[in-house]
């Protein structure tokens, strides 16, 4: 779930026609792999690899539910994928191919069986959260020392935001993760499906809807890296880039990333195998390769989100497995909670949601 | 027989390339949407004959257009673009007319390149050319530094994310468009007409409005057509430059589409944009050709 940004990227079309089957051709989220791990796969086991990217989940289903996406891999977050195993997009991996798979991580699996049950269809690639970015600095300067900047009362309280407004405040785009976050900050459940509820959250974003700049998934992490805003409703590894960036510019911004207290979500991004993907075998290859140990951690230090490979925490950088905003602490993690794909009619009420609280209409 | 086959040639095209499309989508909108791969039934089984056709067509509805009457988040959608598109048309106009007339009007050596310049554009990428535009808007942008450094304003101007960066986007896309038709018209404009118009004591001006502008009117009429129609659609500008509370079917079809994952119903969507599109030509077209005949 890294970034949710337009259909219009320019996904690269595969050319019709059957694939070669020295190829396997990857469908990933953007910005989301070490490319040198890209040269390194080819050059070990000799198949051409063809990597596209996406930025949206959605664009990704749209693809899975027309068929003949001719992608041997793909890249879905687990609510999307539970909803595309029931459509029938994929295949059952050939564990037998898989020898890496004793690399993966129980903490994550029993997580992901919840969304493809006995892990049958996918592996966890990597994994984060969804929480609070903010330029301390200046959110500080505005609420004092004090400002709750690990709390959703930053976001939610309109005592808050009225202040905050001045330096900028950008929401994801993203009614699955928003709408949560408003449930957990009245403290109704965040998985809730009930319409009645999930209505609820309309007025938290109302009382707020003034003092947001902007709704947009992507944009947040130049935003707060340079300064144009202050806080944020991000994901983990995005925030984080955009942490680096600042500390690269030295520009005296300085950016800091929470789960909230009360309660953040969770997400998984799986690979799977689409049911029509024209070269199966070569697709194993693929994920027995990013599940080794040494690769799946480059992976991982390169793009600063956890993974679910418990053999690759000896090959992390230090500053990847000793942060607490990628690899929060146990108890942390009990604080985490997950969501299910909502049914389709619940979907529609979400969505008309969303529109109402973005354009007021 | 060789007439039919000249007349059969373009009815070929329009049923390949607009009639059969039209009818899948049609299809599409009045089945429901189901979850599986394609996401939406009943499915068309030809195999099964007769009595698999009589059964497919026995499962369809309308019920996604009753849905799309029944929030009014719809139909202020359509509104909203036709509005957003009919003022983009006239400002594309004003920019364009003169465009074309100047070019129009210049020295004969110098228009293929006046006319390549005109095109060139294009050899870029659109959605390169969208996203340079979010960085001229934005509020540190380029325009807002320039405009700050001549001292023109005190603080940035919040263009980008605002209907106005939307009407810039569109102009600027569809530009072009209004200039070759309008181009096209009045080049082949006879100036002896004009020299007439002054002899017998027209000012320039009022030769202008009285000659140049009717017998340019078909060049305006394709121009404003060329721009309106997609921009009524448009979903890139509204979505790259546009705000959070810019409303355009456009989008509004996207999130159908992709969010709800709701084919059937952004095919009604679709459907309904159609025909608000296809019927005031078709009764455009009928006028135009009434008066053609009456004049003859």
């Amino acid at each position: 779930m890294k970034k949710t940004f337009l259909a219009i990227a320019p996904a690269i079309s595969l050319i019709a026609g059957a694939a070669a089957a020295d190829e396997v051709r990857v469908y990933n989220w953007s910005d989301y792999i070490d490319e040198e791990l890209l040269t390194k796969f080819e050059e070990e086991t000799g198949l051409e690899l063809i990597y596209d990217v996406f930025d949206s989940n959605e664009v990704l289903e749209t693809k899975m539910l027309a068929g003949g996406s001719g992608y041997d891999i793909v890249v879905p977050t687990g609510t999307f994928l539970q909803r595309q195993i029931s459509a029938g997009a994929f295949q059952k991996l050939d564990m037998s191919q898989l020898p890496n798979a004793e690399n993966l991580w129980d903490v994550i699996s029993t997580r992901t069986a919840g969304y493809d049950p006995d892990n049958a269809y996918s592996i966890n690639y990597m994994w984060g959260t969804t929480g609070i970015g903010v330029n301390v600095g200046k959110v500080q300067e505005l609420l004092g020392p004090d400002a709750p900047i690990d709390s959703l009362s930053l976001v939610f309280d309109p005592a808050n935001m009225e202040k905050l407004a001045e330096c900028g405040v950008h929401f994801l785009d993203a009614p699955a993760e928003m709408i949560p976050a408003a449930l957990t900050y009245i403290g109704e459940d965040p998985d809730s499906h009930d319409p009645d509820v999930i209505a609820k959250a309309e007025d938290v974003f109302m009382a707020v809807r003034p003092y947001i700049q902007k709704f947009n998934s992507s944009e947040y992490i130049n935003a707060l890296a340079n300064g144009d805003i202050c806080v944020a409703i991000g994901w983990s590894g995005d925030v984080l880039q955009a942490r680096d960036r600042a500390a690269e510019a030295d520009n005296g911004v300085e950016i800091a990333y929470n789960a909230p207290t009360e309660g953040g979500q969770m997400w998984f991004d799986q690979m799977a195998i689409p049911v029509d993907a024209p070269n199966p075998e070569g697709a194993h290859v693929f994920l027995n390769f990013i599940m080794d140990a040494e690769n799946m951690a480059a992976a991982s230090n390169y793009v600063y989100y956890a993974n679910g490979n418990l053999a690759s925490q000896e090959y992390l950088a230090e500053d990847v497995i000793g942060d607490p905003a990628i690899y929060p602490s146990p108890e942390a993690l009990e604080n985490l909670y997950i969501t299910t794909p909502f049914e389709p009619r619940v979907q529609r009420t979400v969505t008309r949601l969303w529109t109402k609280i973005k354009s007021g209409t | 027989m060789r007439k039919a086959l000249v007349i059969a040639i373009p009815y070929l095209w329009l049923l390949a390339l607009f009639l059969v499309p039209f009818l899948i989508v049609l299809k599409i909108s009045l089945s429901d949407s189901v979850l599986a791969i394609p996401p939406y039934a009943p499915k068309l089984d030809l195999s099964e004959g007769w009595g698999g056709l009589m059964r497919f067509v026995s499962e369809l509805d309308f019920e996604n257009f009753a849905f799309l009457a029944s929030d009014n988040l719809y139909w202020k959608a359509y509104l909203s673009s036709l509005r957003i598109a009919v003022i983009a048309t006239f400002l594309t106009l004003l920019v364009g007319y003169p465009i074309a007339y100047a070019m129009a009007r210049a020295p004969e050596e110098w228009r293929p390149t006046l006319l390549m310049l005109v095109i060139l554009p294009f050899w870029t990428s659109f959605l390169i050319r969208v996203y340079s535009w979010m960085g001229i808007l934005s509020s540190e942008g380029y325009l807002n530094q320039l405009l700050l450094k001549l001292g023109l304003i005190s603080e940035p101007l919040t263009i980008l994310n605002t209907n106005i960066a939307v009407f810039i986007g569109i102009v600027y896309t569809y530009l072009p468009f209004m200039i070759l038709p309008i181009y096209a018209a009045l080049e082949k404009l006879d100036g002896s007409l004009l020299e007439a118009a002054e002899d017998l004591g027209c000012s320039r001006t009022s030769a202008f409005w009285l000659v140049t502008l009717p017998l340019s009117r078909s060049g305006i009429i394709a121009g404003c057509f060329l721009v309106f129609i997609p921009s009524i659609g448009e979903f890139v500008i509204p979505s790259l430059l546009g705000g959070s509370d810019t409303l355009m079917i456009g989008k509004v079809l996207w999130e159908e589409f992709f969010s709800n994952r709701d084919w059937p119903v952004a095919s009604a969507v679709a459907v309904i944009l159609l025909l608000i599109l296809i019927i005031p030509i078709i009764l455009f077209q009928r006028n135009e050709q009434r008066q053609r005949e009456a004049d003859s």
